[in-house]
């Protein structure tokens, strides 16, 4: 009998196959919101070519959208595009544009509720106001999208990925532009972004709090309004990722603000402002890392402390490292500094002098910003040669006591 | 007053100083590339040179040069020649040997290595340098007949140019940096040729650091077209009034 009930089961199981629902003007169904009326939980939906103005479309079925060559879904400037609220639903090659631009709501192309096990997948995003917003989801991937949107003031333009209270996301592969923050993480944990793109946002390419245990790959931030920031976190690992070419007043590579036990390995930092700002950090591993033709290339406030910056290449960048107070509880060992001038006997490929990372004149410029104007002339050549023989106004703890001879190699 | 130069030229020749000087330049620029393949750093270790040896080199080659060719100078006084042809002369001739010489000993290791696009701030900014010195020293010159004299007073101008007055610069700033400087310490940036050349140079290497809230305003200011217009219009005017100026004296003085 009991075998029998299984049997049973394991045949209806089999013979409830999902069904595949076309959607387009030559089709029988011509609306989505009519295909996810009709559409059973499993079923398909494939949408034609097309461009599909339905104002918000809701979704409380685990339903597959395919898009067939990027069917336009048009918000008209006006809704916000799927608000899906259910688990295992796949959104795959649509093309969204012109969400409403809201200051209360905050409108998006996908909006996520409360779902998981989701997958959106090779979408295409313009000027979407927030381009995919998660919120209290988990277990969903967000893969090959681009999100594109062309805003003039940060009050106009929401994220491009945006996710709240998640857990286990994956991001891989996107590429996010001109919108206010590329990537945006609140309270986001266990989640795993790699391989992604974020360039020319207005704010942050990359910006996250209170996400703990997360994991950065291979991703790329270039040219953000102010680079990237990531504050009050801890245990976040940052590999082989590119800070690239963050300009500006206030921008950074890298913002690190009370960020703990975490570790930063095989990044590049190249022609920022400002590499890596580092504030209220603690047990922090920085190593292996490039800094290249930055402004600073490190800023560490006196208020870190148990970092550890070790094994890293500085090369060409105006001021290697700066800090605010005399106070040094931070490890900064065996980095290659091409301003070191020392010399090794013993032949072990660090140098027999320990290296003064701080030039003092920038610290002159950090206290007085004007004072810029007159870097790299004679005088101050002497100055910090001075400085060097006789510190006075540089900590004289803060010292590199293994230098390294030659730039590591990292690649 | 072409025959003049000519000959002004090939006493320069002569001498063999600027063919040392021209040397000099090749091997400190060759040596630079073979200690670092990076065409950034050559330019900035140049740099120093272009901002510290170039103007020293000019104002004594220069000075020297003047009191060398006193005789000379006062027998073609004796012909009937107008005395700010022979000056402008002896001015177009040293400076223009200098300047070919600065060219070739910076300029063609780069053209070598293939590194046109860097250099040409670097040549520009020589050239200028080596006019406004050489117009310094002959300011000097005609001022005293000593020729001990005036070389102090063109070596004063050097290292005014290039020391001295940074400190000062730096002692404004520090004094008042509680107030806004930036529009003041542009303007006293205009009154030092050399603080001027370094600041075009800045530009070019050091942007990522310009970017600050305060170098920000400097970089809008010289990196503009207006601003390149200005720091040379700047830098043309050091040329000239030296020359203007030590010609009026020239053509009045009892030699």
């Amino acid at each position: 009998m009991r075998t029998g009930f299984v049997i049973a089961i394991i045949i209806s199981c089999l013979s409830a196959k999902a069904a595949v629902i076309p959607v387009g003007l030559q089709e029988r169904v011509t609306r989505i919101k009519d295909a996810v009326a009709l559409a059973k939980p499993g079923d398909t939906l494939l949408i034609r070519p097309g461009v599909y103005r339905e104002g918000n479309i809701i979704l409380q079925k685990s339903l597959v959208i395919l898009g067939e060559s990027y069917p336009v879904l048009d918000g008209e400037n006006q809704y916000e595009i799927f608000t899906i609220h259910a688990d295992g639903v796949v959104i795959q090659g649509l093309k969204f544009i012109n969400t409403g631009v809201a200051s209360i709501n905050d409108l998006a192309a996908i909006k996520l509720l409360e779902s998981s096990r989701v997958r959106i997948l090779q979408n295409k995003f313009d000027n979407t106001f927030f381009g995919i917003y998660l919120a209290n989801s988990n277990h969903v991937w967000i893969e090959e999208n681009q999100l594109q949107a062309e805003a003039e003031a940060e009050h106009q333009i929401g994220n491009g990925i945006h996710l709240w209270k998640c857990d286990h996301i994956t991001i891989h592969n996107n590429r996010v532009e001109g919108h206010r923050d590329g990537i945006y993480f609140e309270f986001v944990t266990s989640s795993l972004i790699t391989h992604n793109h974020s360039e020319g946002n207005m704010r942050y390419g990359l910006h996250f709090m209170f996400s703990h245990k997360n994991e950065y790959r291979n991703n790329t931030f270039k040219d953000n309004g102010a680079g990237v920031a990531v504050m009050y976190t801890r245990e976040v690992t940052m590999v082989n990722n590119s800070f690239i070419h963050n300009w500006g007043p206030s921008a950074y590579g890298l913002l690190l603000k009370d960020i703990r036990d975490s570790f930063i390995t095989g990044n590049s930092f190249a022609e920022n402002s400002v590499g890596i700002f580092m504030e209220g950090s603690s047990r922090n591993k920085i190593q292996h890392n490039r800094f290249n033709q930055n402004g600073y290339a490190l800023k560490l406030q006196a208020s870190c402390d148990d970092n550890e910056i070790i094994q890293n290449n500085f090369q060409q960048n105006t001021f290697d490292l700066v800090t605010n107070g005399s106070l040094v509880l931070n490890k900064i060992e065996a980095n290659y500094w091409d301003r070191y001038e020392g010399y090794d006997l013993n032949k072990d490929k660090t140098g027999d002098v320990p290296y003064r990372p701080i030039s003092m004149y920038g610290t002159i410029v950090e206290r007085m910003p004007q004072a810029i104007l007159l870097w790299r002339s004679f005088l101050v050549l002497l100055l910090d040669r001075a400085e060097k023989a006789i510190p006075v106004l540089t900590p004289e703890n803060l010292i590199d006591p293994l230098p390294a001879m030659r730039p590591y190699d990292f690649n | 007053m072409t025959r003049i130069i000519k000959y002004v030229f090939y006493d320069i020749l002569r001498t063999r100083f600027i063919i040392f000087y021209t040397a000099f330049l090749l091997v400190c620029t060759f040596a630079f590339f073979q200690l670092d393949g990076d065409f950034g750093k050559v330019v900035l270790s140049l740099m120093n040179v272009v901002l510290m040896a170039v103007p020293l080199v000019c104002v004594v080659f220069s000075t020297i040069h003047f009191f060398n060719s006193y005789e000379f100078i006062e027998l073609m006084l004796a012909q009937p020649v107008n005395r700010r042809v022979i000056f402008l002369s002896e001015y177009i001739a040293v400076a223009s040997s200098l300047c070919l010489a600065y060219v070739v000993g910076v300029g063609f290791p780069f053209i070598i290595y293939g590194a046109w696009q860097p250099v040409s701030t670097l040549l520009i900014t020589g050239i200028f340098l080596t006019l406004v010195f050489v117009s310094l020293a002959f300011f000097s010159s005609v001022l005293t007949r000593d020729k001990a004299k005036a070389i102090g007073i063109a070596l004063l101008f050097w290292f005014y140019f290039s020391l001295i007055y940074d400190g000062i610069l730096l002692w404004v700033i520090y004094t008042f940096s509680d107030y806004p400087l930036e529009k003041l310490t542009v303007t006293l940036i205009a009154f030092n040729p050399v603080d001027l050349a370094r600041i075009i140079m800045l530009l070019q290497l050091d942007i990522a650091a310009l970017m600050g809230y305060t170098g920000a305003f400097y970089k809008d200011f010289f990196g503009s077209s207006l601003g390149i217009v200005f720091s040379i219009s700047l830098l043309m005017l050091w040329v000239l009034w030296p020359v203007i100026f030590s010609m009026r004296i020239f053509s009045k003085k009892d030699l």
